[in-house]
């Protein structure tokens, strides 16, 4: 592949990697402090505010972005949108990473993260709703490590092996979709417990319908974006399958996320009629309510609907962004901004610059392990190898 | 296969016997849990409180925590709205309340609820209400994930944040290793006022019934922590509304691990029928497929059956004429030919002719 | 049997066996799914 060479031949002192080896450098900073001197040395977390951005954003935001594995590979596998299928590499791609960095932020959240497995190895806590998360996407990251694994076997020439791996195919696709559904939307039920804490207006016991709707949003979202950002930096490494199918997935997966939004502002409607909360509408948070359920719900649905309708595929990417920032105030509005709402100002959490420096190096990793790989192993296009065995 | 209607009902009537000796055991279907019998507590009166911080003390002492920024003799401090912090598993915070000249005092702490949403929401079991009301928590296995902070609706657990290796959650214990000795907490033992009545759980109520009963100019006619979050083993009296003293009254009465127990029980059933929908899903696919490629392939028997039809309508068509044609020229020919020999014979009879006559 | 006084206590019980019936039923769903689909492949031959 002359892209490849191209890519390696490259100085390495382009913008980019000046701005990633920063954030590297200062994220490796902030790690040693984390893990040398406590959380108090770095996050502004307190009593009244045990979680912040690493749990609202890595975590929370992180899991409901990386839902474009399951999604896509529900949709051709299980639905039959076979023609999509070279979508499918690099939504589990993303999503693996994804799943993977998120364990790896959960571990600086962690008061002691070397006892991550107690869950499973002593305490059994079955009751909690955090014991579901954490056996899910224990599951689901072993589930798509498995799924991602045909592409790092073909480019390593373990052929019987990937022959194997091809075979499960399907059981691990179906699983996939089960651990998603029960981790997805138990990320949401995590906040049932709290009511005395959690604004009215984003406290519902629709809480996990809500988190599993709307990580099919993302999910739709993300493929899209990715495939729009793919395409502008990884032109080179794809192969004509894929750049072929790309405009009618943009196309089916936006008129899939138009009808997905139109579902989930349905029922966001029915629950803030079944909580009665109408009244609160006016008051400052409802406000920041409607900006959310309208700006970033009903207006991507509306956006989606016009970009699919009119053929309009640069609407449709564009809206993509939109959708997926919905997703990401969604998460922070749950988990960080509604949050502790009945709170004074004085007592309520803002992100130290530490923390935000240990999310930004989280996405940059995420970013650069994506491009290690794209540029490696069969990703954007099929080994030659295997073109027929899936 | 003749069951005799005897046997019948007395297999029903054992079913029967098995069913209520699960009841009387275990009583869950429709059996609201009430704690445990003999469940103890403490019933804090405000109105009896003078803010004197002894029980802050005692609890510095008793649970060896490090000196306090400021003296417990320094009132001032009283002021300042404090919560529990890693150094104070108790604090008592002075409200100014209205028209009374003096202010009211409460004295904050873990209040052992009888269904801990700590309890519920602690993956690892670390925290477990025992049978004598405390909410005790156990260091060796918090793995530090900090839900439980988030599920307290008291806002109890504080965390050591600033510990890089063994941070641990660290919360009143109703001096458990005290009261396992037959000593009282230490907070009840030093207050002077009598405000912190130590006892059954039960008794409390009814104390805490027969004050408000015997003083209703003196009590608000509810006892905080009765019905809050499905009851605490502590409880509260108070002389102005609870939430004056900030207390929040908006926490209702439903126990958390009911908050969660829905969420719950949907999860075995996406476990045990997502599957089935999904492969079903995927029957449905691969069926969509053999159909269109069969259809496909006797699509494509019919079209070659049809072109070998035509083509050999075709070729016989062809024959045929040809055949045809080729009649003709015989015909022709030999019509020519017929032709050709009648010509001559009658030139050879013309040419004969004149010999005859002479 | 022990009684259960807490909801707590109860749901911890419950929770914990319901867990190991969705912990079974994984393989279980799989070696079921083989089993059914198992001749499958016979048909097409």
């Amino acid at each position: 592949m002359s892209g490849e060479q191209k890519a390696e031949s490259r100085t390495l002192l382009t913008p980019f990697n000046l701005i990633a080896g920063i954030i590297l450098i200062a994220g490796l900073i902030v790690t040693v402090i984390r893990f040398t001197k406590g959380l108090s040395s770095v996050t502004n977390l307190s009593d009244y505010n045990p979680w912040g951005i690493w749990i609202g954003f890595d975590l929370m935001v992180g899991v409901a972005l990386a839902a474009g594995g399951y999604v896509t590979s529900a949709a051709v596998y299980l639905f039959g949108m076979k023609k999509f299928h070279s979508a499918v590499r690099p939504a589990i791609l993303t999503g693996f990473l994804g799943y993977f960095f998120v364990v790896v932020a959960l571990n600086y959240d962690l008061g002691q993260p070397w006892r991550l497995p107690y869950p499973f190895i002593v305490g059994w806590g079955t009751t909690s709703l955090l014991f579901e998360v954490g056996l899910c996407v224990a599951l689901y990251l072993t589930v798509l490590f498995l799924e991602f694994s045909p592409a790092a076997l073909e480019w390593l020439g373990y052929s019987k092996t990937r022959k194997l791996a091809g075979r499960l195919t399907i059981v691990l696709t179906i699983f996939g979709v089960v651990l998603s559904t029960l981790h997805q939307s138990s990320l949401g039920a995590l906040f049932l417990i709290a009511p005395s804490k959690l604004h009215p207006l984003w406290y519902s016991p629709y809480l996990p319908v809500y988190f599993f709707v709307s990580s099919i949003v993302a999910g739709l979202s993300m493929v899209i974006l990715e495939g729009t950002l793919s395409h502008k930096f990884f032109h080179h490494s794809m192969d004509k399958t894929y750049l072929g199918e790309h405009d009618p997935l943009t196309l089916g997966f936006g008129r899939a996320a138009a009808l997905v939004l139109a579902g989930y502002f349905t029922i966001k409607m029915v629950g803030l009629a079944a909580g009665n909360h109408w009244d609160l509408l006016t008051t400052p948070y409802g406000l920041w309510y409607l900006v959310e359920v309208i700006g970033f719900v009903l207006i991507p649905c509306l956006l989606y609907t016009v970009g699919v309708r009119d053929r309009n595929l640069t609407l449709i990417r564009f809206t993509s962004v939109l959708a997926v920032a919905g997703i990401i105030l969604n998460r922070l509005n749950v988990s960080v901004i509604a949050f502790n709402w009945h709170l004074p100002f004085s007592e309520r959490y803002v992100p130290s610059f530490q923390e935000v420096v240990i999310t930004v190096f989280m996405v940059t990793l995420i970013i650069l392990s994506f491009r290690f790989i794209v540029t490696r192993m069969p990703i954007f296009h099929e080994h030659p190898d295997y073109k027929d065995s899936h | 296969m003749a069951i005799s209607r005897r046997r019948f009902l007395t297999w029903i009537g054992a079913a029967g016997a098995g069913l209520s000796t699960v009841n009387t055991a275990q009583a869950s279907t429709l059996t609201q849990f009430k704690g445990h019998p003999e469940g103890l507590g403490v019933l804090h009166d405000t109105t009896r409180c003078v803010g004197c911080r002894k029980c802050e003390e005692a609890c510095n002492t008793v649970n060896d925590l490090p000196k306090p920024d400021r003296a417990f003799q320094d009132m001032s401090v009283l002021e300042n709205k404090r919560r529990t912090t890693t150094k104070a598993f108790t604090v008592v915070n002075s409200y100014p309340v209205g028209s009374q000249d003096q202010p009211v005092f409460r004295k904050i702490q873990c209040n052992h609820c009888l269904e801990p949403a700590c309890a519920s929401a602690c993956f690892v079991r670390a925290f477990k209400k025992r049978a004598d009301g405390a909410v005790v928590y156990d260091p060796s296995v918090c793995v530090g994930c900090r839900y439980c902070m988030v599920a307290c609706p008291f806002e109890i657990p504080t965390y050591e944040y600033d510990n890089p290796l063994t941070p641990k959650v660290l919360k009143c214990t109703f001096c458990a290793p005290r009261i396992e000795k037959g000593l009282l907490p230490g907070c009840v033992e030093s207050c002077p006022k009598e405000a912190l009545t130590f006892g059954k759980r039960n008794d409390l109520i009814t104390l805490a019934r027969k004050r408000i009963a015997r003083h209703p100019d003196r009590y608000i006619d509810h006892i905080y922590g009765e019905t809050e979050m499905g009851g605490t083993s502590w409880l509260g009296l108070a002389g102005v509304a609870f939430k004056d003293l900030g207390m929040r009254e908006d926490l209702g009465t439903t126990p958390a691990p009911a908050l969660t127990s829905g969420a719950l029980s949907v999860v075995p059933m996406v476990v045990g029928l997502w599957p089935v929908f999904l492969a079903g899903m995927y029957g449905m696919t691969v069926r969509r497929e053999k159909i269109a490629a069969e259809e496909t392939r006797s699509e494509i028997a019919q079209a070659v059956k049809e072109t070998q039809t035509l083509a050999d309508e075709k070729m016989a068509k062809a024959l045929e004429k040809a055949q045809a044609e080729k009649r003709t020229a015989l015909e022709k020919a030999e019509k020519e030919k017929e032709q050709a020999l009648k010509d001559a014979m009658e030139s050879f009879k013309k040419e004969n002719e004149p010999g005859e006559e002479e | 049997m022990d009684i259960f006084y807490t909801l707590q206590d109860y749901l911890l019980h419950s929770e914990s066996i319901v867990y190991i019936i969705m912990g079974l039923s994984l393989p279980g769903i799989l070696m079921f799914w083989l089993f059914l689909t198992g001749r499958d492949n016979e048909d097409l031959k």
